[in-house]
């Protein structure tokens, strides 16, 4: 009997176990197909797609279109000019946040507290608030089309939340560790950028993925403040390339795999650290 | 020691910088939008002061009324679809399952794709004459179904619905699944030896300990909700006869196609009152404390 009863519960768990992990697998071919659907479209002519078996493979892989992507459609400029920008963005907010971080958490000054919050109030704001009245300052300086149209907005936007995850870093780091360099004789300067800098390593690529995930997919900012082809990110080089590119879908879903292939590389490298820098930017309480 | 930790010359280089940039580029731009929204104005030369018209024109805008019970119901859609199948997946994924690392990280793929690519793949599926959706219908015999998925009224709210379940499915899960796991485990053994079944052990133990993140991913799921852009204005711009407007792409065309600075700005100062209220109220309704 109790042999028989312990026989049938193994035998549901077993079922139990084979039904879950069916589900997680139809969860994820749910999640990943239309990706590789997208690499399969990349490769095929007008004719293959438009009457050839969709879901399939491309019967002959026509990796010109990749090239034609990145020389005609100017997706290599695009490309470019997306680099640029997120590399400058990150590098900025990686700087300012990290120092003013360090000064709000571990300076004494009276108004760090209040400065605190008022960064930390920047999380809330979407940035539709801010779009009309940064387009009219940009205009009225003459920066638009031109790439400090979008860092300076990038670097703003990006800041409080680069604050509030180095601040709590910061935060962590013992109070005796500055205290011996400063009695080695350092001074701030030095306990900061030797000292304290490079303890909060792992708090500094966080913020990078993450500056990096927002600037690379942005598009409001990037659609409204330039409009000439030499300055555009890959973003809005997407949209206007389906434009010109109407009928030769081969060629856009290759412009489609180079916006999104740096982004999968860097998320397969930093796997772990790309999902705690996520998390980090969720709990913020 | 307090000298060099209260360096007034080192604290101003240190924050004025940042202090500049983010109030003239965050702050100060907010205030400029309320003062816009006051204004009729075509952004040529001075705008006219109208007070409060543009709100009250707003709010008699069937357009402007459309849009806004669109976003309702994604956010509709977002808390009553996705949050629940994200919780679903967050929880089976933290119960020790074979694979855990590999779903975790397949699920979240999407989430990282710039949401042009992703509205731009969708609207390929989508297609009618050789998307992916329509020819899936046909193999399994059901091509009666298939039809124009983002040209038709009755279908387009829906299927703009959709890119973002999925693509934002993998990014909830991920945080539920941080908070079910920083769950301490002799809570969950604790409950095991008192005879308490999984399913119970879900409802009594881990959800509630859950509260705090799940009302992080709430106020995410609404707030996202009310800023939706990048998805409809490349997906469907709000058509076909406006059936999947949003107020975000309705301030942008408001703003940019039809050079109604002042009541775009009143539309924008909408979305961040909405933003706010919403947040305090999930804030008040669901404390964690």
């Amino acid at each position: 009997m109790q042999v028989v009863l312990q026989k049938k519960r193994n035998f549901t768990k077993y079922i139990g176990k084979i039904l879950l992990q069916g589900f997680l697998i139809i969860v994820a071919i749910t999640q990943i197909y239309p990706l590789i659907w997208l690499t399969f479209f990349s490769l095929k002519d007008n004719s293959e797609i438009f009457s050839g078996d969709v879901a399939g493979l491309p019967q002959k892989f026509l990796w010109s279109n990749y090239t034609k992507a990145l020389s005609d459609g100017h997706v290599l400029t695009y490309f470019f000019n997306s680099v640029l920008v997120t590399a400058v963005s990150i590098i900025l907010v990686l700087i300012l946040s990290s120092m003013t971080g360090y000064a709000i958490t571990r300076m004494k000054w009276k108004l760090s507290g209040l400065t605190m919050t008022t960064i930390l109030l920047g999380m809330m704001v979407p940035i539709h608030a801010a779009l009309l009245p940064l387009f009219m300052v940009l205009k009225n300086l003459g920066l638009l089309n031109t790439y400090w149209a979008l860092i300076i907005p990038y670097v703003a936007f990006g800041i409080p939340m680069a604050v509030f995850i180095l601040g709590s870093f910061f935060n962590g780091i013992p109070r005796e560790l500055e205290e011996a360099a400063v009695i080695d004789g350092c001074g701030i300067y030095k306990t900061f950028f030797f000292i304290v800098l490079p303890l909060v390593r792992p708090a500094l690529s966080t913020v990078a993925i993450f500056t990096f995930l927002s600037c690379w997919n942005e598009l409001m900012f990037a659609v409204t403040f330039i409009n000439k082809a030499s300055y555009q990110t890959l973003t809005v080089g997407m949209m206007s390339m389906v434009g010109t590119y109407i009928t030769q879908w081969g060629i856009i879903g290759a412009g489609l795999m180079i916006t999104t292939i740096p982004t999968i590389v860097i998320y397969l490298l930093l796997n772990k650290q790309v999902q705690k820098s996520m998390i980090a930017g969720a709990v913020k309480g | 020691m307090n000298s060099v930790f209260s360096n007034k010359t080192a604290i101003t280089i240190f924050v004025l910088p940042t202090l500049l940039i983010f109030c003239g580029i965050v702050l100060v731009p907010i205030f400029v939008s309320s003062y816009y929204s006051l204004l009729d104005w075509n952004g040529v030369g001075k705008g006219t002061f109208v007070g409060l018209n543009n709100y009250a024109e707003m709010f008699n805008d069937p357009r402007v009324l459309n849009s806004i019970k669109n976003s309702l119901l994604f956010a509709a859609a977002s808390i009553f679809i996705q949050l629940p199948l994200s919780l679903l997946l967050a929880l089976i994924l933290a119960s020790n399952v074979k694979g855990e690392g590999f779903y975790r990280t397949v699920y979240f793929i999407p989430v990282l794709i710039s949401t042009v690519v992703i509205a731009q793949l969708w609207s390929k599926i989508y297609n009618a004459d050789y998307g992916l959706l329509n020819s899936l219908l046909e193999s399994i015999g059901l091509s009666h179904l298939a039809q124009d998925w983002l040209g038709q009224k009755h279908t387009a709210l829906v299927a703009s619905f959709i890119p973002t379940l999925w693509q934002y499915v993998g990014y909830h899960m991920l945080l539920m699944y941080a908070g079910a796991k920083s769950i301490s485990n002799d809570i969950i053994e604790a409950a095991k030896i008192d005879g308490a079944s999984r399913i119970r052990t879900v409802f009594s133990i881990t959800l509630p300990l859950m509260r705090p993140i799940l009302k992080v991913c709430l106020i995410f799921s609404v707030i996202g909700a009310f800023k939706v852009f990048d998805l409809i204005y490349v997906l469907t711009n709000g058509g076909p006869f406006f059936t999947t407007e949003v107020p975000s792409t309705l301030m942008y065309t408001t703003i940019f196609d039809t050079y109604r600075y002042g009541y775009g700005s009143a539309i924008s100062v909408f979305i961040i009152l909405e933003c706010l209220v919403f947040t305090v109220i999930i804030n008040k309704y669901f404390k964690t404390e």
